[in-house]
């Protein structure tokens, strides 16, 4: 019996510790992100933002974590009643259940599974099913229409972001989220003989798609420009419109994991995760994670920034930059990046 | 306490019999439930299932493409066409007795098919040969690796068959629903971008009072 403690139990209780102290650092971060997000969003539009609960307002998304939940929850009562409270937990459940595999430096990883980044392109492929059954299950005209263009939305915009995974896996011939870090170590850089920086970095080497990635990430989180699913003006709140109280919560908050999700994975597969932007004495004493935070937040930022300056996309517009611009350039760029490593022998 | 078990057959028994027993009860659930959009649900979930059943076998790359292409792309068009079907099922569900004869003789084709095809794995001459070829060493690569490495080399002709008959699939569904619609209005990026003031402005003379 003891060796079966030592050899089942007691991995799976440290992992679940491990999990769990992930998860709250995680919701903690989102949290802070939120209050980011709006600041922004303010300071482009010359407001103040958040600025009365706590210092600086810092403490407004905690204040609305509790207004959401001291709430009642609505269920209409023409509802798929299941269907219904089934959604946001999908929802939520599965932006979360993405992190498993993401390292935040070298062994920081809860999962160090060889097929990570596969794995994560499985789970978003997933996240549309919250908003399906959301919309479905409300039985009501707007939330039905908000479901039907996202899942049109992210099924086309996955594509995309499947090429662009496709070429930096060629590039660094490994599925494994760690080695695709790793590999950014050298590159343009230092084969002319600078020291491991910045410019060894992936986005410097496929630009092009690391700017397709970028703009799928947003079309695929439902992020503006590209928010159909919810956009206001039209749909009142798509999918969400007859969601309160803590559903509502849960589908904010995979929505929010999500957005935090694709930032991190355009820092691992584009901006050299954890590694520092110059790889001498200074930088190098900053821990990895550190790094990593920070891209993460740089990224965000700019996902903020698109958010307050980019008017909507119109729903024809939208399709037609994901299916007749973003699928033939990344095609081109497989077929591109796949001839550059042979003509190299770098494959 | 020992039982005799070696605990790792037992715990992968233990998710095995989950996973078998969830995909079962789901798949049954596909026919039995009343509402087509949970029908299909209920076949999301079995197909996750069946992922996990890959992943017991240790075929990682099988069981995430299984969610990454079924689950994620092909099921998700799917609940997309039955959710906006409005299909009456009560009054579909009413013959079932009198087509129950042809549906049994349907099934029992199918059974013995399948008897056929998994009871004798010697029909062709090649399928004796297949097994036997050597595969890669499992501890020396992972089975993505593995699996790239016989399909782009001792496979390659049917891979690149197989895609051609996509392919051909594909634009065939397009040419079968692609129709041009007339007096429908059209934005034309082209035509837009083409345009310079000189195609786009009219400059005129107004006398006062008169108008264009």
């Amino acid at each position: 019996m003891g060796g079966f403690f030592s050899t089942y139990v007691l991995p799976v209780i440290v992992m679940a510790a491990w999990s769990v102290l992930l998860l709250v650092i995680l919701l903690v971060f989102v949290a802070f992100i939120l209050y980011g997000d709006r600041k922004i969003w303010a300071a482009v539009q010359m407001r103040r933002g958040p600025n009365v609960v706590g210092p600086w307002g810092l403490l407004q998304s905690f204040a609305d974590l509790l207004k959401f939940v001291f709430k009642e929850p609505i269920i209409p009562s023409g509802a798929n009643k299941g269907v219904y409270l089934l959604a946001p937990l999908i929802a939520s459940g599965l932006a979360l259940a993405a992190w498993a595999v993401v390292p935040f430096d070298v062994g920081w990883v809860i999962a160090d599974i060889n097929v990570g980044i596969l794995y994560i392109f499985a789970i978003s492929s997933l996240s549309v099913y919250g908003i399906i059954m959301g919309g479905w299950a409300s039985n009501s005209k707007y939330p039905f229409l908000g479901a039907l263009r996202s899942a049109a939305q992210m099924v086309s915009y996955e594509v995309s972001i499947g090429f662009v995974i496709i070429t930096v896996l060629l590039v660094v011939g490994s599925l494994n989220l760690t080695d695709i870090v790793l590999a950014q170590g050298e590159g343009i850089g230092t084969s002319v003989g600078l020291p491991s920086s910045l410019l060894d970095w992936h986005w410097l080497a496929l630009l092009p798609m690391f700017v397709v990635f970028f703009i799928s990430a947003l079309a695929e989180t439902n992020r503006p420009p590209f928010d159909l699913p919810e956009a206001e003006s039209e749909l009142v709140a798509g999918f969400a419109v007859e969601y309160s109280s803590t559903p509502f919560l849960l589908f904010y908050l995979g929505e929010m994991v999500a957005v935090v999700l694709m930032c991190a994975l355009a820092t691992i597969l584009f901006l050299g995760g954890w590694l520092p932007p110059l790889a001498v004495a200074p930088f190098t004493w900053v821990p990895g994670i550190v790094w990593f935070v920070l891209k993460v937040i740089l990224v965000f930022v700019m996902f903020a920034l698109v958010k307050a300056i980019v008017p909507r996309y119109r729903y024809d517009q939208l399709m037609r930059l994901g299916w007749k611009v973003f699928l033939p350039l990344s095609l081109v760029m497989v077929v591109v990046v796949s001839g550059f490593l042979m003509a190299t022998g770098q494959a | 306490m020992d039982t005799g078990i070696d605990p790792a057959t037992g715990v992968q028994a233990l998710f095995f019999y989950l996973f078998s027993g969830v995909l079962l009860g789901s798949g049954f659930m596909v026919i039995a439930a009343r509402n087509p959009v949970h029908s299909v649900l209920f076949l999301i979930l079995s197909f996750v299932n069946a992922a996990g059943l890959f992943m017991l076998l240790g075929a990682e790359f099988l069981a995430l493409i299984l969610i990454v292409v079924y689950v994620g792309a092909v099921a998700v068009l799917f609940l997309f066409v039955v959710m906006m079907l409005d299909v009456d099922f009560a009054a579909l569900r009413q013959g079932f007795l009198t087509y129950l004869p042809v549906g049994s003789v349907v099934a029992v084709v199918l059974v013995s098919e399948l008897l056929v095809v998994l009871g004798g794995l010697g029909f062709s001459p090649t399928v004796e040969v297949t097994p036997n070829a050597p595969a890669p060493e499992p501890g020396e690569v992972s089975n993505t690796v593995a699996l790239g490495r016989l399909l782009y080399t001792r496979f390659v002709y049917f891979f690149q068959v197989a895609g051609l008959i996509l392919l051909v699939a594909m634009v065939g569904a397009i040419v079968l629903t692609l129709r041009h619609k007339e007096g429908v209005k059209r934005q034309s990026i082209a035509a837009q971008v083409a345009r310079t003031p000189a195609t786009a402005i009219e400059v005129r003379r107004v006398e006062p009072g008169r108008g264009i």
